[in-house]
């Protein structure tokens, strides 16, 4: 089979700390509930500043500078210990929240972001100067007065976008009564856009990618656009593309909570594979609501608020060109309706499943990327090490199989996965975050095969309460896909030249 | 503990009685299994849900207790819950469901 090819990664973050503060659930479902409350008046003194989120070691392993498995060679807490990081990474870049500001409004194509004018004009200069957007600095246009900006938000519902507890622009709602065009809803769905883009942006621009050749684009992330007649309706996808002058492009969002990511690559895979699209981006931008989702735990445990950076992430798919790795598209995994929601079912549908069918045992595969949650996030929320709880029921699977002995649990766990170094963006660490490194391990020959394994909740949205998961295996290039493609184009050829001899033929004899 | 299962449970309490009612829990750490089993007892310690300040005093038991472990048929057990038996910390979970059980049950 002529499997398709990972050609390119991109990583990103948008440091978004008073984002965090106005617009996460935790802390607006708190303002709502109990506007006194002690954890939002603490807040504030748990925020990290930009270095901080910087020079944070997962932060940098996120975006390319440190392989995950370098992580347990730095103490915990991480927070404790940084590195001496850097903005730019070797798969993308980390962005501070004034210069995403000016992303949001270069990414709003409805004129719904205002942004103070002396603010917009020192934008326009960083903007022009250290970032990808720079031929699009000039869509800032010349910023707005404030009292224009306060009379938006105290009589148009508008939502402030602030800076240091300053405030500098708003979203507008889109709408005067549509609920779903409502201007929370709308800085959210800008927000997946605006970032989103920067992961496109930073495929496009490290991978020495042209734009125009990316053909269809789907959108992975967990926001919906539309308005009061169709909620989900689309298209992130789409406007995406258009930001980034992806000109041949179309595309479509693809939902699953956590697990989308995994169905996209999939599907992206099938697109090429099948011949119906050369080069597929998959793309996902950040969540807003889940800034600070942890926020009340980290605060109680005094320690930074560690969920204070939005996600990004964008992966090419395209044809075989018998260097960059494969996706063995007969090595996949799913959980289906009728397999049951048990961990043991889920793991054997995700995991063992495929690679029996592929005759390859858990040991054969390398490295597994899971939920890839930074466990510093998670752990004192009461959550666990949700990548290592995932590497533990891979090898106890493996014990009750017979391909590992009981007492070789903990070397299969340190072997076979790594620390998780993503924010806890729901799509963002499902999976997805390793594929630049290995890729990158793969190319080098460091690596043979991996498995990534996507897993959503599905009750969250109460239509069903069924699990899903999908999986897949990611392979180094064996060179001879490209070959194979060359011979199936000549077997086409000929078999083509024949069937227009014959329809000649038939024509004649009419 | 999660707002809407302790809704739920407020609910099936009053309805059935608590009495009538033992709660089987699922989690895969020891804290968040304890703070379970203390908000369906005491009530929710972070005063954010329904069992907020009503102390229901329902036993909670965790699935790898034996007392309900043994209730269990064991093919099904071996097939839905032994694997994570292998995977999470049996001990300490339970010495924490059951040291609230010992201390807020009424039943």
């Amino acid at each position: 089979m002529n499997f398709p090819v990972i050609k390119g990664t991109a990583y990103a973050l948008v440091h978004a700390p008073n984002l965090l503060q106005a617009q996460g659930s935790t802390q607006t479902m708190e303002r709502a509930k109990n506007p006194d409350s002690g954890y939002l008046s603490k807040l504030p003194k748990h925020l990290r500043s930009f270095s901080e989120a910087v020079n944070y070691p997962p932060n940098q392993s996120y975006i390319g500078n440190l392989l995950p498995d370098e992580l347990n060679n730095i103490s915990k807490p991480w927070y404790d210990n940084p590195l001496q990081g850097s903005t730019q990474g070797k798969y993308g870049e980390i962005v501070d929240e004034a210069l995403f500001y000016g992303l949001l409004k270069i990414s709003d194509a409805f004129d719904l972001v205002m942004l103070e004018k002396s603010f917009t004009a020192e934008l326009k200069e960083r903007l022009a100067s250290e970032s990808l957007f720079a031929q699009q600095a000039a869509l800032l246009k010349d910023g707005e007065a404030m009292e224009d900006i306060e009379k938006r938000i105290q009589d148009h519902k508008a939502e402030g976008l602030q800076m240091n507890g300053k405030l500098v622009g708003c979203v507008k709602r889109a709408h005067d009564w549509d609920v779903n065009l409502n201007a929370h809803t709308m800085l959210e769905n800008l927000v997946v856009k605006a970032s989103g883009a920067l992961g496109l942006k930073n495929l496009i621009a490290k991978n020495n990618i042209a734009a125009e050749d990316i053909e269809y684009i789907i959108e992975c992330s967990e926001e919906a656009c539309g308005d009061i007649n169709q909620r989900g309706g689309g298209n992130f996808a789409k406007s995406i593309g258009e930001v980034c002058g992806c000109l041949n492009a179309t595309g479509s969002d693809l939902r699953g909570f956590c697990a989308a990511p995994a169905h996209a690559l999939v599907q992206a895979a099938a697109l090429v594979q099948a011949g119906v699209y050369k080069n597929v981006a998959v793309v996902a931008g950040g969540a807003t609501a889940k800034l600070g989702m942890n926020g009340k735990d980290h605060v109680a445990k005094d320690m930074p608020i560690l969920e204070d950076v939005l996600g990004a992430f964008a992966v090419l798919i395209s044809e075989n060109d018998g260097v960059n790795p494969i996706i063995r598209t007969d090595v996949v995994g799913r959980h289906n309706i009728g397999r049951g929601s048990a961990p043991q079912a889920v793991i054997e549908a995700l995991v063992t499943d495929p690679l029996d069918k592929a005759g390859l045992k858990i040991t054969d595969v390398d490295k597994y990327s899971v939920e890839m949650q930074n466990p510093e996030i998670t752990v004192p929320a009461g959550a666990g090490d949700v990548p290592k709880a995932n590497y533990k029921m891979i090898a106890a699977l493996g014990v009750k199989r017979g391909d590992i002995e009981r007492q070789q649990l903990g070397d299969f766990v340190e072997e076979h996965g790594m620390p998780g170094f993503a924010p806890t963006q729901g799509h963002i660490p499902s999976g997805v975050p390793f594929i630049g490194h290995a890729r990158d391990l793969m190319l080098e020959g460091k690596m043979k095969r991996m498995m990534l394994v996507g897993k959503g909740s599905l009750f969250l949205g109460r239509m069903t309460n069924l699990f899903d998961g999908v999986s897949f295996v990611i392979e180094a290039n064996s060179g001879e896909g490209a070959a194979a493609a060359g011979d199936t184009d000549a077997v086409k050829k000929v078999v083509a030249a024949a069937m227009r001899a014959v329809a000649d033929s038939l024509l004649e004899e009419e | 503990m999660d707002l809407e299962n302790q809704a739920r449970i407020k609910e099936l309490a009053e309805k059935l009685g608590p009495e009538n009612l033992v709660v089987i829990l699922g989690g895969a750490e020891a804290e968040a299994s304890g703070l379970a089993a203390e908000t369906v007892s005491n009530g929710d310690p972070t005063f954010a849900g329904p069992l907020a300040g009503v102390p229901l005093g329902l036993p909670a038991y965790h699935i790898f207790e034996d007392a309900i472990k043994s209730l269990v048929d064991p093919q099904v057990y071996d097939d839905q819950i032994s694997m994570m038996e292998m995977v999470l910390d049996v001990d300490e979970i339970i010495k924490e469901v059951s040291t609230y059980r010992e201390q807020y049950a009424k039943f």
